[in-house]
């Protein structure tokens, strides 16, 4: 009895330690975030619109079936890095035509709309989440994050954190281009 | 050259290394003296060469040598002194060749001033010791040299990540690590005493000093970091749970523990086995900290030279060395004879209460630190687990082991009077809860569990205090004579006070910041006034500063309360140019009462950008510098005893054979 005690530490230490073995594959990147939805249907959702904001709410209805990929941002008023993207996002919309869907994500309307007025509203449709129902569907993990929705209704990439910075940038474009929701031949 | 005979002396040292490791402990098999005091040589050779090899990396980087690979990565020609010094142990590999150099400042420590510790154990101490030595200097020699040399040399290195370069926390690593290692010395006596079969009181009073001095430069160390994460990292938290983190504060539990276990083993000839696995242990968490930082196993905003090649080989010594050892303990433990009796109440049972809070906190952490790796390797889900986890186990766990440190310096050995404790503790209860109970009336409001964790600092800042006021008999007896009696106090009931109220004070800073923190997140241009805990703060506007290697965008917070001038809050945004970063200077309004914490961002948008909008954080902390201050009472409490006669002196001679000497043991 006493022995079995004596090797408890011993034991512990050899499960750690397997585990430890096992931590060090190359191949493992610990801050990778696993992209839960990819390749999966966008999940069942139903928001009503912004009060005050006059586009109308978003549904998963909205993003199936429908003629071009879509992208849905979850962003909110009191982020502070959904400002900054802001501004990217509005161009890609405003200049390259990508379609943009919103989840406003655990705001009060209020804020939100002011928010809008302030920056400009680039969104086609938002959702109002103000109880962060549909944000728990989406697995988000914070805000801002994005998805690129594609014509089936099938989630093909999922930006987590601001579309911010020339390397973001570029990256989400390509994403854009490779889901089909942008054309690639501009400059 | 120079950097040639650094990379030989380090050479020299691991094939010291390799001789301290098999002669001194035959010697100790076959009664050789000449053999075993071989080690007092090879340990002193070994600290001269790696000594050398530390000055020769230092001189590179002092002279800005770019044809050393390690200079080019970690240095630049413009950076300050302090910084190129610094830059020394800022990488990986220069980092690595200060911890060989205090493993060797301990070893030869030992040899030196252990002139009072049997020539046997002595020898099997010094003999593991050089065991880490040759894992860790053959890591250093196969994977990690610093003196590789790079071919042409660049015309300017790459600098130091400008977060580092900061004096808080260029004098962080070096006390960081003496704790650290020095439990090194610690892990060695307690393999040494496993390898010999016998563990007495005489073997825990030579371990205790080491401890002591380990544990305080490893208090030392967590403080200044977590002052540097305070002031410099710009978010005005001082401790996140982070990976790399947990993994300094587990050896510091464990070493407390230890600290504490051995007084029973020292004075009541128990807790032996008990006492020895909270040596290994205690090292043994710092070696999987040194491994947690390298390796790249967990996600941390600390985490450097991330390469899972260098984490394979730490995790081979640390199989080696932490494996064998506590297999070791398996088989010797068992047959060691138990000590003196206790009864359910006694100092023996508080102490015993104490090693197993804090050995379940150590193992709570260990847990929460380690339980997204189980997880992804079970189920391959990615989770992380956040300050809640720890708050919600580590907490509580904490506010048990302060109230019953309150009681243990009243709880007298073998058998302990409660009641009679607890009536003469009836005062300061009383006393506590008033205290309490006042400030919830002023503060008006605040979580449940604030209150409470204040009132257990009150109460065990009282009891502390009174305690040792009993001791000088205070206002017992005449002034003088009270004075008198706290001068013939042995040093280390002094330590014993200052560390416990230290813990007190401490607890209040951790309170009150992290309970009554207010925060203000907001955008600012020119003219903005923002109110906040009763000052209203003006942004004035931002202007272009120049300093050494770095530019700055530099605000101007003019700070009022009722309409009076309080003070001008310069907090800065840096860019480092070579490096490529930017860093947050906060600016800090310190008072006793709390601190006025402001730090600024970039323009976070092309439009916030054009109407001239920034962010700005400003916070304020409630008693947030009791926290460096009772820290501080914890370093100094630790001095006072590692300086107590006791420990520096007889020994109790407990052979026949080897006369004892009474040379220092620190």
């Amino acid at each position: 009895m006493k022995r079995l005690i004596a090797f408890t530490p011993f034991f512990i230490a050899l499960v750690v330690g397997g585990f430890f073995l096992w931590g060090l594959n190359p191949d493992r990147d610990p801050n990778e975030v696993p992209t839960v939805l990819i390749s999966q249907p966008a999940p069942d959702f139903d928001l009503s619109p912004i009060e005050g904001v006059d586009v109308p709410g978003l549904a998963r209805a909205n993003l199936v079936n429908s003629d071009t990929p879509v992208v849905v941002n979850v962003f909110a008023s009191w982020c502070v890095p959904c400002r900054a993207e802001h501004a990217v996002l509005s161009k890609l919309a405003q200049k390259d035509g990508m379609r943009l869907y919103g989840i406003n994500y655990k705001d009060k309307p209020k804020d939100a709309a002011r928010w809008l007025n302030n920056l400009g509203n680039p969104y086609t449709r938002i959702g109002s989440d103000v109880s962060g129902r549909a944000g728990i569907e989406w697995g988000i993990s914070g805000v801002p994050e994005t998805f690129i929705i594609a014509r089936d209704g099938t989630v093909v990439f999922r930006f987590v954190g601001p579309v911010v910075g020339e390397e973001a940038t570029a990256e989400f474009r390509a994403a854009l281009i490779q889901a089909g929701a942008l054309k690639s031949e501009e400059s | 050259m120079i950097p040639e005979i650094g990379h030989f002396a380090l050479a020299l040292a691991f094939a010291l290394a390799l001789v301290q490791s098999v002669l001194p402990i035959l010697g100790a098999n076959r009664e050789k003296l000449l053999w075993m005091q071989s080690a007092r040589a090879t340990s002193l050779g070994q600290l001269s060469f790696i000594g050398i090899a530390f000055a020769a990396l230092m001189r590179s980087f002092v002279t800005s040598d770019f044809t050393v690979l390690n200079v080019v990565e970690n240095s630049h020609s413009l950076k300050p002194m302090l910084f190129k010094i610094a830059g020394t142990w800022g990488s990986h590999e220069g980092s690595l060749l200060l911890w060989v150099l205090i493993l060797s400042v301990f070893g030869a420590g030992v040899s030196l001033f252990g002139s009072n510790i049997p020539e046997p154990l002595k020898a099997r101490t010094l003999a593991v010791q050089a065991w880490i030595s040759t894992g860790f200097l053959s890591f250093m020699l196969l994977t990690s040299n610093p003196f590789d040399r790079l071919f042409p040399p660049p015309l300017d290195g790459n600098d130091l990540n400008p977060l580092l370069q900061d004096v808080g926390l260029a004098l962080h690593p070096p006390l960081l690590y003496l704790g650290y290692v020095g439990f090194s010395i610690v892990f060695s006596f307690a393999v040494a005493a496993l390898l010999e079969g016998r563990v007495d009181a005489a073997w825990a009073r030579w371990v205790r000093p080491w401890t002591l001095a380990a544990w305080m430069c490893l208090t030392a160390g967590i403080t200044l970091g977590s002052w540097w994460a305070y002031y410099e990292l710009g978010w005005g938290g001082w401790w996140f749970w982070d990976p790399v983190e947990n993994v300094s504060f587990m050896p510091w539990l464990l070493g407390t523990a230890l600290l504490h276990s051995a007084i029973v083993t020292e004075k009541r000839d128990a807790f032996k086995s008990w006492t020895i696995l909270l040596a290994i242990l205690a090292f043994s968490f710092s070696l999987l900290g040194t491994f947690v930082v390298r390796s790249g196993l967990l996600t941390s905003v600390h985490a450097f030279a991330v390469d899972p090649e260098r984490g394979m080989y730490i995790l081979f010594l640390l199989a080696l060395s932490i494996g064998g050892s506590l297999a070791l303990f398996a088989w010797r433990a068992p047959l060691m004879e138990p000590g003196g009796l206790f009864k359910p109440v006694s100092r023996e049972a508080g102490l015993l209460l104490n090693s197993i809070i804090l050995g379940a906190a150590t193992g709570a952490i260990l847990f929460g630190t380690l339980y997204p790796l189980f997880l992804e390797a079970v189920t391959d889900e990615k989770i992380s687990v956040g300050p809640p986890f720890f708050n919600a186990s580590v907490v509580p766990m904490m506010l048990l082991l302060v109230f019953v440190m309150a009681l243990g310096p009243y709880l007298s050995w073998k058998r302990a009077d409660l009641v009679g404790i607890l009536q003469r503790l009836r005062f300061v209860a009383v006393l506590s809860v008033l205290a309490t109970l006042t400030l919830w009336y002023l503060q008006n409001g605040g979580p449940v569990l604030a209150y409470l964790s204040i009132l257990l600092a009150i109460w065990l800042f009282l009891a502390t205090l009174r305690e040792w006021g009993t001791r000088i008999r205070l206002f017992d007896v005449s002034f003088a004579e009270s004075l008198h009696r706290a001068r013939n106090l042995p040093r280390a009931a002094h330590g014993m006070t200052l560390a416990h109220t230290g813990l007190a004070i401490a607890m209040f800073g951790f309170i009150g910041s992290s309970a009554w923190k207010v925060e203000e997140i907001v955008f600012v241009t020119p003219g903005t006034t923002i109110e906040i805990a009763g000052f209203d703060v003006t942004f004035e506007g931002m202007e272009r500063v120049r300093g050494p290697n770095y530019v700055a965008d530099r605000g101007t917070l003019v700070v009022e309360r009722g309409g009076k001038p309080i003070t001008i809050l310069y907090p800065e945004r840096r860019s480092y140019p070579v490096a490529q970063s930017t860093t947050t200077e906060s600016a800090i309004r310190s008072t006793l009462a709390g601190d006025l914490y402001a730090s600024i961002s970039t323009p976070l948008s092309e439009t916030s950008e054009q109407s001239g909008a920034l962010t700005l954080r400003i916070l304020y902390e409630p008693l947030v510098n009791f926290i460096w201050i009772g820290m501080g009472f914890l370093i100094l409490g630790g001095g006072f005893s590692l300086s107590d006669r006791r420990l520096r002196v007889g020994a109790p001679r407990s052979r026949k054979t080897l006369p004892v000497a009474t040379a220092p043991a620190e």
